[in-house]
């Protein structure tokens, strides 16, 4: 068992892939029988340190419709200087520049250790990076004032070379000029009006016959990405005219009437941004960061109407079919998200307010485009200030921790089909042979577009064995998977990433218990909650629900060991053992639960969960609990209501939240002000602790959590109240006993209800 | 009837007057009793006078006190603070009895003044209607000829003749005048001062003229001009002066010139000479007045006017003028000069009494007809005479009398007669001559015009007078083609005569007149009719007690208010009468209440958007920045009602080119930001804050905007430009701002950039002829229509300035402005340098003028007629209400009245105009004018009190209306055929029986013809071939909303010859024909839109350097747009004369030199509109001919 775990360790570290099965059934029938699909989370551009590019292109199949890259597995006549393609067998010639390949001398792809390889492409003139702020001016005072500084700070963020672009919008959408010297201009869209891209770039003086720009300034034909430097504009540049504009921005001057919402054209600056990237930068890397401080209220893509009295639609609406403007929002920011998709541009959406944005019907423009999604209160806050910092974090090369315009394409051997992904990207409608007809996520294509990427960009992959059940596959054969992902680094460099993979089929009848031992029960507890959290986007709570609860006992009734009802003899084995948890908090978990959850913040968790890694993503479903006491080390307790001890300081992590709860009697000791005290130095330390913890954590995450300091008895306990596993309720309170723990007000089932309840349905004879 | 309308009137009017007017008065009392009497005296004419004339006469000398009332008046109405007191009326009730008096006075004035009062007031005049063979004379010239022809040889060669008469004798006839006239009329205030110089200037003018005018002649000309000129000048002058007319007009006069003493300030070079010059030229008259003389000229008209005068005058001036006179002779034979010879004595004897006498008794009705004959006498004797529309036909047979004066001028004499016969063609002299008519006007207009009396015709446009309101609007606000209404349709039919009025609510007065009051009626608001809403106004009468007041206009009885309950007099009038302008003037406002107000909000201030294009041509034409250095410091000058204060009114910038930029220029901004809307397709205002601010808050930021708006473009290529979303955007941005405004955009070319409101280019002179024609003056598709609804409906009010270097589709574009009641001002092929002044001078009076926003004016009438039809730039969304989205100070609206009943003659016909507005303070507030008219059952009493001026107002705006449903040519005929009527009409009703070949002219109409033929040429309705089809659309607009005295100019433009120029009067004016051009001479004419000064090819050095400080003829740069500055007397002179035309005009008129003989005269012989136009126009002497064709067809 350790072997694998080494192994998929072994593997993550060096492809960033992770499978839920590492032994691979080798029919179609047997692999539907394992419930969990053989299925992955790739992370395309994982930090690789070690792993230098290398400085040319990569040798593909020459075959037309295989196009595979040059990788390990592929077999080598080293003196007749050809190689088989290991999906197709197509045989190939090294091309000229191999010709001094020998065993002796191999090109590093095809050493072992290089599964993961990365090329950098000359090809095409490099663009550099561009930002485009789209920014929300019916703020308050403050929030504008914070906004406008974090936006001034950015820059110097920026790469110089990178240009940057503003479009403010209020009731109006303005698009900054840039280059100009004296009069501050801007180009005017009203706030209303859908826009078709020509017509906005036409009225911005982009195409072609609308020579005499602005200024009337000759725009030679050749240069229509000049004239769009009205808009956009080195860094380097602009730095202070930008600055100044920044600062001079002011709160959108239309007055905004007693019980109305300010109007706020969203949707129309989007258009608007989205039609200027397409028009002058088409297929390079490209940014659009849009930041708002409340719900769309006029034009296309209006969520909510200016009327105060009208609140935005929550669930409740949405089930009783009552949100007038969602669908079509929602379908029009899709138009949009889908464009800028197709050019590579990924959209950034950074929505701080009390109230709900409108994230639910905005979120596919990050979804589909890779963009960030963060939410806060106010942008006055560290979580806004720090986390947009973040953004522009730099890796140990000092590049950007982002790329752009990424396209992953998939290459599988013959008995294996792409079903599908579930990650921050778009189908490029790729239909080759390796795609299945059976769609798991965004199916359909051998080929996806991620416009944002990022190193810890996480992407589900869904596989079908499609190989029959009569025609085994040879023993010893292996079953290969291959990565291809072409991008754009953050340095401005087209890269491809190749990852090519291998594993052993195995016949399912004879050799079960390999298979159950190669079982990535976490890898699989996130894949099947992508697939889940895919469903919820279109199908209802509960049904989701079913639909989970009917696959885990299906896994149950494959892999668990019982006698036909008798649920007590039911046991798993040490491969699956946790997954059960997973899928019990997963079923807790906001991800599927829309309860006490606004439909902005559904889709806010919803978009993180599937886009980050497999650690990230677990600690979402089954979020840490750590203990701090007196009596030994910092330790991980189980996420559990009994948990929750008067002396013991919990540290608890959702991804999301970070909070600190102290029990109630280290409570009342920190009202009573020991650790100020010389000899409850101890005290003081252990209440350190948990805050320097917390600390390492704010420090990597992204975006950042909630922060939050609680106590026994605190208001804001219920974020650790409402994680933790409800052991004891105050139903069951007086059957366990005191000193065990904390009660947890609420009718949800605990983890051991819901584990004999599993157990009594797996062994039930009746399913 | 007269008689005891005067009474009436005089007597409520009277006290108050003296309240209003005193301060003016004080000086004039003594002398003033002049210029009043000849007011009154029309009145009094009218009424079978006699009675009234005796004591009339006694009065004379009392008359004083009449005068003393109205100047109580004056005070009362001044501004200077007395204002509203109400207790002066009391005081000035003693007044009134010379109320009466001044009636009397009148009347003996009138008879001695009056010579040109006569004329006006019709009954003499009319009487005297010239009836002259002429036409057939023309036509046939032969048959009538026994005395035509004796005649026309006179006047065809007197035409060039004349013309340099007219001039001279005019001047000095003015001159002659104004110590009578324009000293009491000018006592008053500046008005006076004014006057009295134009008319020194004659004198010394008309020898020079006359020596001008031989020259440009003819041959013939040369020939007397060489010679005689001189001679005759001198000896005319004097002669004509000498007499007759002088004496009668003056004889009245003398008391006013002993007023006028006091007053010498105005003219202080009159008084000391003229008040003598009357007098002796009274008694002695001939030899005195040798400065007179000049008037004799008009001969043509006078006979008519004259006629009392004249008689005497004639014998005498023959006399005297013997040398003249081949003519005299001969006139005085075909004239009925018994009848003169009458009146000769008299006058001789009491120029004043004996006028009235003639008057009395052919006053009433037709005397005029017959009297013609004894016009002619007249017409000898002095000059005055011309005025009357005798003109016509005695033209003939007085110009013989005239001839002696006119011929007088010896020049004449002798070559005229020769070439006239020759050419069997009518003699221009002997046609009724504007010049005339509209300085007899002058000389009989020589006390301040007061409004009191019903249905008494105001002095004519060109006239310099002051307004005192006694309850009726003061001329400057309404003016009516009738004062004297047929009391049925039928009659109104028969006669043809067009009932309208031309108001123009906001027309600034002149200093010394008193703006209307303000009145406030509390929160109730304006006091008004229960039923037809009628406004509290003079016609309410009160009952019972004071409890109710009986509306005049529908009768229906309406409670008075608590609050507003006064007691009545024992004549039936309340108590605070003179306290409330609303009860005792014709012109007050009142404060509307949020009533009257769009959404029951009280208005926000008005704002001013600025858009100017940016395109090429805009840029490189330097109208960008120019308008841009000009705004920074007329920005300054928005209008504002009390100049302590700064302006509310708010500004914002725009400019565009394809796409429009709007500038945010709020004053917490270290810059202007620019904010560019390329949707043109669907125009919106991207901001609203810092967009429309306040001036003086903003001014750094403004500053900095302007300064770099013409950078920025410096280098623009874009040409082609957008204009309705350019409307839009601003009419978007009143909206937001919830207010009204208006727009002033600067335009350059045709909008051919996509976007609503995108023209083509449409220009095809192929039409023009053709029935498609009217199609030009239409707009294209209906974009702008709807435009310009929505602007209304926002008090948008749109100012367009055009810079066209091509065909920009002004009928198009002015749309918008021609409904919104805004202006157009159009400025083909710009050029910084020669254009830049003229645009400035226009910028500025239009953003500094008095606008009112967002008006309604609704007219009211009595029962019996309706307001029917209406002309001028505005919008109408109903049948009723004239909607204005701006309104300013030089908007005027013809509204045409049609009867729906009978009206009576006791009570006359009201009419009530109220315009609801918003002040550029943002004020609500109502404008009332009211107006009453009287009534008659006789035509002849409505052929005697018509203005023909206004009545061409109508005719002009009817028919340029007409043009975009008809063809010209139809328009042409209809209006050919209605002045065919009406003159038909008065030939057969009112003129004594005479032989069918005589053309017989109603006094008051007598130009009819002549201005008829000038809009019958105009570009719009007769286009020459240099003609663009935006230069007839811009006209057409353009017309729309004048006013009387600048249709009238337009129309008939002012010719002055320059010869001495006087430091207080101007020459007088010549005839526009080529004829009366000297070749020695330079002229000055203006059109109100053109300034020509036209220099003669053999002009004088002294001239040259005086004016021009150049040697020689081709030395003269005729690109200059300005005359050099040079230090004599001559040229400072001119140079104040042209300054002082173009305040006159509301829109500045710049400056053409026209050498003679050079291409630009062309342009100039264009408005000698008297001759054949190039275009295929009528003559004067040919359309006279024509029209009596016309009429004898009718008759027949």
């Amino acid at each position: 068992m350790s072997t694998y775990q080494e192994f998929i360790q072994q593997n993550e570290d060096r492809d960033g892939v992770r499978f839920s099965w590492n032994l691979w059934p080798s029919s179609r029938l047997e692999a539907t029988r394992l419930v969990v699909p053989v299925s992955c989370l790739l992370t395309p551009l994982k930090e690789r340190p070690n792993l230098p590019p290398v400085q040319y292109e990569p040798v593909v199949c020459s075959r037309a419709n295989c196009k595979a890259v040059l990788n390990p597995l592929c077999q080598v006549d080293f003196r007749a200087k050809i190689w088989a393609c290991n999906f197709c067998f197509q045989r190939n010639p090294f091309p000229p520049s191999y010709a001094g390949i020998s065993e002796m001398n191999q090109p590093a792809e095809l050493m072992p250790q290089f599964s993961t390889i990365e090329y950098i492409v000359q090809r095409g003139p490099s663009a550099p990076l561009i930002f485009l702020y789209v920014v929300d001016t019916c703020l308050e005072e403050e929030d504008l004032q914070a906004l406008k500084e974090s936006l001034q700070m950015s820059l110097s963020l920026l790469p110089p070379n990178a240009l940057v672009g503003l479009i403010t919008f209020g009731r109006m959408v303005q698009v900054h000029e840039l280059s100009c010297e004296g009069i501050a201009k801007s180009y005017v869209f009203r706030g209303t009006k859908d826009l078709s891209s020509k017509q906005i770039q036409e009225m911005l003086g982009l195409t072609k016959p609308a020579v005499s720009g602005q200024q009337g300034r000759p725009v030679a034909p050749q240069d229509a990405a000049a004239a769009s430097c009205k808009f956009l504009q080195p860094v380097h540049r602009v730095d202070m005219n930008l600055t100044d504009l920044l600062g001079e921005l002011q709160k959108d001057p239309w007055p905004v009437p007693q019980g109305k919402r300010p109007l706020r054209s969203t949707g129309v600056a989007l258009s608007v941004a989205v039609g200027l990237l397409e028009g002058t930068f088409p297929n390079t890397g490209a940014r659009v960061m849009l930041f708002i401080g409340g719900p769309p209220t006029q034009g296309p893509g209006m969520v909510v109407g200016d009327e105060l009295k009208t609140p935005i639609r929550s669930w409740h609406d949405i089930q009783k079919d009552n949100a007038r403007h969602l669908k079509k929002a929602t379908k029009y920011y899709e138009a949009l998200a889908n464009r800028s998709a197709a050019n590579g541009h990924s959209v950034d959406i950074y929505a701080c307010a009390l109230d709900q944005t409108g994230l639910l019907e905005m979120k596919c423009l990050s979804n589909i485009t890779g963009g960030h999604i963060v939410m806060g209160d106010s942008f006055n806050t560290s979580l806004f200030k720090q986390t947009f910092q973040r953004v522009f974090s730099k890796d140990y090369n000092g590049d950007f921790r982002m790329a752009f315009g990424g396209v992953l394409e998939i290459k599988t051997s013959r008995e294996l089909k792409v079903c599908g992904a579930i990650g921050p990207c778009v189908s490029l409608h790729s239909k080759g042979a390796c795609v299945s007809e059976n769609e798991m996520g965004i199916g359909g294509t051998s080929q996806w577009k991620v416009c944002g990427l990022n190193p810890s960009t996480t992407l589900g992959i869904y596989f079908e064995v499609v190989n029959q059940h009569n025609a085994p596959i040879p023993q010893g054969g292996r079953g290969a998977v291959q990565f291809i992902t072409q991008y754009q680094h953050s340095n401005t460099q087209r890269r491809i990433r190749v990852t090519t993979i291998a594993r052993n089929w195995a016949d399912a009848q004879s050799q079960i218990q390999h298979i159950e031992s190669s079982f990535d029960q976490e890898a699989a507890a996130v894949l099947m909650a992508r697939l889940g959290v895919f469903r919820a986007e279109s199908e209802e709570g509960p049904d989701v629900l079913r639909w989970l609860d009917r696959q885990l006992i299906r896994l149950c009734q494959k892999f668990g060991q019982f006698n036909k009802d008798d649920p007590t003899s039911f046991k798993l084995s040490e491969s699956l053992s946790l997954y059960p948890q997973f899928m019990f908090h997963l079923r807790r978990s906001p991800f599927l639960q829309v309860f006490n959850n606004s439909p902005d913040e559904s889709s806010y968790y919803r978009h993180h969960f599937v886009r980050q890694d497999l650690t990230q993503s677990l600690i979402m479903v089954q979020p840490i609990l750590y203990s701090y006491s007196f009596y030994g080390p910092p330790e991980p307790v189980l996420l559990d209501s009994s948990s929750i001890l008067p002396d013991r300081i919990l540290l608890m992590d959702t991804f999301f939240q970070l909070v600190i709860y102290h029990g109630e009697t280290i409570a009342q000791w920190r009202k009573a002000g020991y650790q100020e005290m010389a000899e409850y130095e101890n005290f003081k330390q252990l209440l350190q602790a948990p805050l320097d913890d917390a600390q390492e954590i704010l420090q990597t995450r992204f975006p950042m959590p909630r922060y939050i300091d609680t106590e026994h008895g605190g208001s804001q306990a219920r974020f650790l109240l409402s994680k933790v596993n409800p052991s004891q309720t105050h139903n069951n309170l007086y059957a366990w006993g005191q000193e065990t723990g904390a009660p947890i007000l609420t009718d949800d089932v605990s983890l051991q209800v819901f584990m004999d309840h599993l157990k009594k349905l797996a062994v039930s004879s009746s399913t | 009837m007269n008689v005891n309308q005067h009474t009436p009137m005089a007597s409520p009017y009277g006290q108050p007057q003296p309240g209003y007017g005193q301060p003016g008065y004080p000086p004039l009392d003594g002398g003033y009793p002049a210029p009043y009497a000849p007011y009154n005296g029309p009145a009094s004419a009218y009424q079978p006078g006699v009675p009234p004339q005796g004591p009339a006469r006694g009065p004379p000398t009392s008359a004083p006190p009449p005068v003393s009332a109205p100047q109580q008046y004056n005070q009362y109405s001044h501004s200077l603070g007395d204002v509203q007191n109400g207790p002066p009326p009391m005081t000035q009730a003693p007044p009134r009895p010379a109320g009466s008096q001044p009636y009397n006075q009148g009347a003996a004035n009138l008879t001695g003044a009056h010579p040109s009062y006569p004329q006006h007031y019709g009954p003499p005049p009319t009487m005297e209607q010239v009836t002259n063979q002429m036409t057939r004379m023309q036509v046939t010239s032969g048959p009538p000829t026994p005395a035509g022809p004796g005649y026309a040889p006179p006047q065809s060669s007197q035409p060039p003749i004349s013309t340099s008469y007219q001039a001279a004798p005019q001047p000095s006839y003015t001159q002659a005048p104004p110590p009578v006239s324009s000293t009491p009329t000018q006592p008053p205030s500046s008005g006076g001062p004014a006057a009295p110089q134009q008319y020194f200037a004659g004198p010394p003018p008309p020898s020079q003229q006359q020596f001008a005018s031989s020259l440009p002649p003819t041959s013939q000309q040369q020939f007397t001009s060489s010679v005689p000129p001189p001679p005759s000048q001198q000896t005319f002058p004097p002669s004509s002066f000498s007499g007759p007319i002088p004496p009668p007009s003056r004889a009245p006069a003398p008391p006013a010139s002993q007023s006028q003493q006091p007053f010498p300030t105005p003219q202080p070079p009159f008084s000391s000479a003229p008040p003598p010059v009357n007098q002796s030229g009274f008694a002695a008259g001939p030899p005195a007045q040798s400065s007179f003389p000049p008037q004799p000229p008009p001969p043509s008209s006078q006979p008519g006017s004259f006629p009392p005068p004249g008689p005497p005058p004639t014998s005498a001036p023959s006399g005297q003028y013997p040398t003249p006179m081949p003519h005299q002779q001969q006139p005085p034979t075909t004239q009925p000069s018994p009848y003169h010879p009458g009146p000769p004595p008299l006058r001789a004897q009491m120029p004043p009494t004996s006028n009235h006498l003639p008057p009395g008794p052919q006053g009433p009705s037709c005397p005029p007809g017959p009297l013609g004959p004894l016009q002619q006498p007249p017409s000898p004797q002095t000059g005055y005479p011309p005025q009357q529309n005798g003109a016509f036909g005695q033209v003939r047979s007085p110009q013989p009398g005239y001839a002696g004066p006119y011929p007088g001028q010896p020049n004449y004499g002798a070559p005229a007669p020769a070439p006239a016969p020759a050419q069997k063609r009518l003699d221009p002299d002997s046609i009724p001559s504007p010049i005339q008519v509209i300085e007899d006007d002058k000389v009989k207009t020589t006390e301040p015009f007061t409004t009191g009396v019903r249905g008494q015709a105001p002095p004519l446009v060109t006239t310099n007078f002051q307004v005192k309101d006694q309850g009726n609007a003061s001329p400057r606000f309404i003016r009516c083609t009738a004062y004297n209404m047929p009391c049925t349709s039928d009659m109104a039919k028969q006669s043809q005569v067009p009932l309208a009025a031309v108001i123009k609510p906001l027309a600034t007065l002149p200093p010394d007149e008193t703006p209307p009051y303000l009145v406030d009626h509390g929160e109730s608001g304006p006091i008004r009719c229960n039923r037809c809403k009628a406004y509290m106004c003079p016609y309410m009468q009160f009952i019972e007690g004071g409890r109710r007041f009986q509306c005049s206009f529908c009768n229906c009885v309406t409670e008075v208010p608590p609050h507003y309950f006064q007691h009545l007099d024992h004549t039936g009038k309340r108590v605070d009468c003179y306290e409330r302008p609303e009860l005792s003037l014709g012109t007050y406002e009142f404060l509307a209440t949020v009533d009257y107000c769009k959404n029951n909000k009280p208005p926000q201030p008005p704002a001013f958007i600025f858009l100017i294009d940016v395109s090429y041509n805009a840029v490189k034409s330097g109208m960008v920045s120019i308008v841009c250095h000009e705004l920074k410091s007329l920005l300054d000058h928005l209008p504002r009602e009390n100049p302590e204060m700064d302006s509310v009114v708010r500004v914002g910038f725009v400019t565009y080119n394809k796409v429009l930029h709007f500038y945010n220029v709020k004053a917490s901004l270290a810059q202007p930001q620019m904010l560019v809307v390329s949707d043109v397709s669907d125009m919106f205002v991207p901001l609203l804050d810092g967009f429309l601010v306040n001036v003086n808050e903003s001014r750094q930021v403004i500053e900095s905007l302007l300064d770099q708006i013409p950078e920025m473009f410096a280098d623009t290529r874009e040409t082609e430009t957008v204009f309705g979303p350019v409307i839009q955007a601003g009419l978007e941005a009143l909206k937001a701002a919830d207010c009204a405004g208006k727009l002033f955009v600067f335009h350059t070319s045709l909008p051919i950039a996509e976007a609503p409101g995108k023209l083509k280019n449409r220009e095809d002179k192929k039409l023009i002829g053709t029935d498609k024609e009217k199609s030009l003056f239409q707009p294209q598709g209906g974009f702008y229509n709807n435009l310009a609804k929505d602007c209304v409906a926002q008090g948008c009010c749109v100012d367009l300035f055009l810079f066209p270097n091509q065909y920009v589709d002004v009928a198009t574009l002015g749309v918008v402005p021609v409904s919104t009641g805004g202006s157009i001002y159009k400025y083909t092929y710009f050029q910084a340098q020669t254009d830049q002044e003229r645009f400035l001078n226009d910028l500025r009076r239009d953003v500094q003028k008095p606008v009112g926003f967002d008006a309604v004016m609704r007219v009211r009438t009595s029962t019996g007629i309706r307001a029917t039809d209406f002309f001028g730039s505005f919008y109408m969304s109903n049948t009723t209400d004239v909607e204005l989205a701006g309104l300013d100070c030089d908007k005027a609206v013809t509204v045409e009245f049609k009867h729906d009943d009978k009206l009576s003659e006791e009570t006359g016909a009201l009419m009530q105009c109220a315009v609801l507005y918003t002040s550029c303070s943002g004020q609500r507030r109502l404008r009332i004018h009211n107006m009453a008219v009287n009534c008659c059952s006789q035509l002849a009493d409505l052929y005697r009190n018509c203005e023909t001026d206004t009545i061409i107002n109508y005719f002009a705006k009817y028919a340029f209306r007409g043009v975009l449903n008809s063809h010209t040519k139809a328009v042409r005929d209809t209006l050919v055929n209605q002045c065919a009527q009406i003159l038909a009409c008065y030939r057969k009703n009112c003129a004594s029986p005479s032989s069918a070949g005589q053309l017989i002219l109603p006094e008051c109409m007598k130009l009819l013809p002549v201005y008829l033929n000038c809009v019958l040429k105009s570009d719009v309705l007769m286009p020459g071939a240099d003609v663009s089809l935006d230069d007839r659309a811009y006209l057409r607009q353009l017309i729309s909303c004048m006013d009387v005295a600048e249709t009238h100019v337009f129309f008939y433009p002012r010719l002055l010859p320059l010869v001495k120029l006087d430091s207080s009067s101007l020459p007088m004016a010549v005839r526009d024909s080529e004829e009366r051009l000297s070749k020695g001479g330079v002229y000055l004419m203006e059109t109100g839109l053109h300034l020509f000064l036209w220099v003669g090819a053999s002009v004088q050095q002294e001239l040259l350097l005086n004016i021009f400080g150049t040697q020689s003829f081709s030395q003269i740069d005729s690109s200059m747009t300005s005359l050099p500055v040079l230090n004599n007397p001559f040229s400072q002179r001119l140079r104040e004369i042209i300054d002082s035309f173009r305040a006159q005009r509301s829109r500045y008129m710049k400056l053409m030199v026209v050498k003679q003989e050079d291409r630009t005269e062309l342009i100039f012989k264009h408005f000698l509109v008297e001759d054949k136009s190039a275009s295929g126009g009528a003559s004067y002497v040919d359309f006279l001919c024509h029209m009596h064709k016309e009429i004898r067809q009718l008759l027949s």
